[in-house]
């Protein structure tokens, strides 16, 4: 079941980084488990730690003043690389509940909605000040709306975001996805019963 | 009219809301890191597996290449994501190929072998390399762990459109010139996120003369440019790998099949969203420098200046990247010493991949400072390989030759970078710490990581081989 999104108001995490990659946020080999939560250990652990295992001071997410901070705010491409659901379950497992970039990668940003995590997608130039604003004064907040779709960053200026409206409806009630999609059974019945007449070949069993 | 995306697309909408369409996955393919949580939801939720015979699970990515692991893995979390995925196929009644299974192998290589792969289906794997499998003119994507349970409860996924993207390829590749040098290619011409939101068809004389295992390396790194998808149009290539192989059409519908998959093809006046044109004809044999899979560029190349690059952002990522690989602007990719070899991953691991290999390996030597792993892609390519001898070749030339799997692709099984080493490979991603915390990535085609393990350093293959 997902967690519902709630508004938020909370120090702002700024990673002043591009093409953040999903072995980034979360290394391959905290994927082993077979559960979703207790991920957080290993969220960027190359970044927040030195190869001794202790950690990097100048790393926004071991500087006091962003620690318990839920929005990361990042640059571009943000979840590129493996399909890993496992990032996002890192990521929600430390605190953060949204992430701000001006762009994300097509399967991380599914894989937020599908968790109840919220990515805004903002103009690289309002990305960029933000980034530069939460640098220059550490602590700074940042709200999100997403009844009204907008953000507040931490010098008070407002941005607009879009998202898509189911998407939307499913991250205020924290609704089951897979629920509601087999309220189309009988549709689905209806396809497959009229595709294996078209294409047989597509409904041998693959267990022969 | 409809490109080939669209026509897969629109044969496969079972429902529409707003502008997403309910999508009908013919196939799912199961591995063992991505689903334990997928089977864990749906039990919790009381749910079954709609389709089993629809699905087909191996064990890949967490599975040690040594002969030792059929008695024991050492590895507690590997262990228990290999029982989870050994209790949830036979639970569900889903076909897998276990760690002794002749036919186990990397997802994305055991798919096209056992011939479920076919032109105009939808298919689906928790895993990003799966557009691979768009090299057979299918809807072939990527999904997370929640998507994997929507599947298999449902046997339908919520899509978006994605936007239409064709990349033309013309002219003839050079001697030692590859499909993985054409991909890297178009990467770094369109750079790491220039696919973001596009499925990419790949067209052109140059692609229609690949071979079915060249088409799959070249959309196996579509997602390393940003798109989820990648496709190219069934022909009678496709036809001819196909035709014969076990869960292929029968021979009683094999016809009725290739006929159907002959009007797949995208309309000579299909509309796209964005075109881009590579003239193959002068491209020289590809490395990455950096650690984006964009950071690509000729052998003959030198390690780029960040200070000359204008977009601050973009320097100072440059920067970071030179830092974490410990290189200085100006070096000669040619004097850039390397570790280890890794051949092998779903972009290079089959039988065509290993024979390109052994070619530059044959009558050579493994570099002194260099250890070199070759780990074909499935027990059916091993077995080949070691038919036709090439299993020797390797052997004698000092490569070690292991058993199927990710291997050293994403340092989560035993087969890793230590900190500092750095690596030739074969595989799709030179993120940092991705071959193991600290390791360093240099990606290029087989031939060229051959060429590399006998030379100790990144080499033009086309002089080792002279």
């Amino acid at each position: 079941m997902r967690e519902k999104f709630l508004s938020l108001s909370t120090v702002g995490v700024p990673l002043d980084r591009t093409n953040v990659d999903t072995d980034a946020i979360i290394p391959a080999r905290y994927l082993k488990t077979i559960k979703r939560t207790g991920l957080g250990e290993g969220l960027f652990f190359a970044w927040r730690y030195d190869m001794d295992g202790k950690e990097r001071p100048d790393f926004p997410l071991n500087r006091p003043e962003y620690r318990g901070g839920e929005v990361l705010v990042a640059g571009e491409n943000f979840g590129c690389g493996s399909s890993r659901e496992h990032a996002v379950w890192a990521l929600m497992d430390f605190g953060f509940r949204a992430v701000i970039a001006p762009s994300f990668s097509d399967i991380f940003h599914n894989n937020c909605l599908k968790n109840g995590m919220l990515p805004v997608t903002l103009p690289a130039a309002d990305v960029r000040s933000m980034i530069d604003a939460l640098l220059a004064a550490p602590g700074g907040k940042v709200q999100v709306d997403l009844e009204g779709q907008t953000v507040t960053g931490p010098n008070g200026e407002i941005h607009a975001f879009g998202v898509a409206s189911f998407a939307k409806t499913c991250l205020l009630e924290g609704l089951d996805e897979i629920a509601l999609t087999l309220t189309s059974a009988a549709e689905i019945d209806r396809y497959e019963r009229e595709r294996k007449k078209a294409t047989p070949w597509l409904f041998l069993d693959l267990a022969g | 009219m409809p490109t080939l995306f669209e026509k897969i697309r629109d044969r496969h909408v079972v429902t529409r809301r707003g502008d997403d369409v309910l999508l009908y996955i013919d196939r799912q393919l199961i591995h063992e890191v991505t689903s334990p949580q997928a089977f864990a939801g749906l039990e919790a939720a009381g749910r079954s597996v709609r389709r089993p015979g629809a699905m087909l699970a191996v064990l890949d990515h967490n599975v040690p290449t040594t002969p030792d692991r059929s008695v024991r893995i050492e590895d507690r979390g590997s262990r228990d994501q290999i029982q989870a995925l050994r209790e949830n196929a036979l639970g569900a009644g889903i076909v897998l190929f276990d760690i002794d299974d002749p036919r186990q192998g990397i997802v994305h290589i055991i798919g096209p072998e056992s011939g479920l792969v076919q032109p105009g289906i939808t298919v689906v794997c928790g895993d990003s390399h799966t557009g691979t499998l768009g090299a057979f003119g299918a809807i072939a994507f990527g999904i997370g762990t929640s998507e994997v349970e929507h599947v298999l409860a449902t046997q339908v996924l919520w899509q978006k459109i994605p936007l239409q993207m064709r990349v033309v390829v013309t002219g003839t590749l050079r001697p030692f010139v590859t499909p993985k040098d054409v991909i890297l290619a178009v990467i770094a011409e369109i750079g790491a996120a220039g696919g973001t939101g596009y499925a990419l068809e790949f067209s052109g004389e140059t692609v229609r003369r690949m071979s079915m295992e060249g088409r799959m390396t070249v959309c196996n790194m579509t997602i390393e440019a940003g798109a989820r998808f990648g496709l190219i149009a069934p022909d009678a290539v496709t036809f001819a790998y196909l035709k014969g192989r076990p869960l292929a059409p029968p021979p009683s519908l094999w016809d009725a099949a290739v006929a159907d998959w002959k009007t797949l093809p995208s309309d000579p006046d299909a509309s796209w969203d964005r075109e881009v044109a590579l003239d193959a004809s002068n491209l020289e044999p590809h490395v990455t420098w950096g650690t984006s899979p964009q950071d690509a560029l000729p052998v003959g190349g030198v390690v780029p200046d960040p200070e000359k690059q204008e977009d601050p952002g973009e320097r100072a990522r440059m920067r970071r990247a030179l830092e974490y690989m410990a290189l200085s602007p100006g070096t000669r990719m040619i004097d850039i010493p390397v570790d280890k070899v890794f051949i092998g991953s779903c972009t290079n691991s089959r039988i065509e991949d290993l024979r390109a290999a052994a070619a530059v390996a044959k009558g050579r030597k493994v570099h002194a400072n260099v250890t070199a792993l070759v780990v074909p892609g499935s027990g059916l390519v091993k077995r080949q390989a070691e038919e036709e001898g090439l299993d020797r070749v390797f052997l004698d030339a000092g490569f070690q030759w292991r058993l199927p799997g990710c291997s050293m692709c994403l340092g989560m099984n035993p087969d890793k970078l230590k900190p500092g080493e750095r690596c030739a490979s074969t595989s799709n991603r030179n993120f940092e710490g991705r071959q193991g915390p600290g390791g360093r990535t240099h990606l290029m085609s087989p031939a060229m990581a051959a060429a590399a393990a006998v030379s100790g350093r990144i080499a033009d293959v086309r002089e080792v081989a002279r």
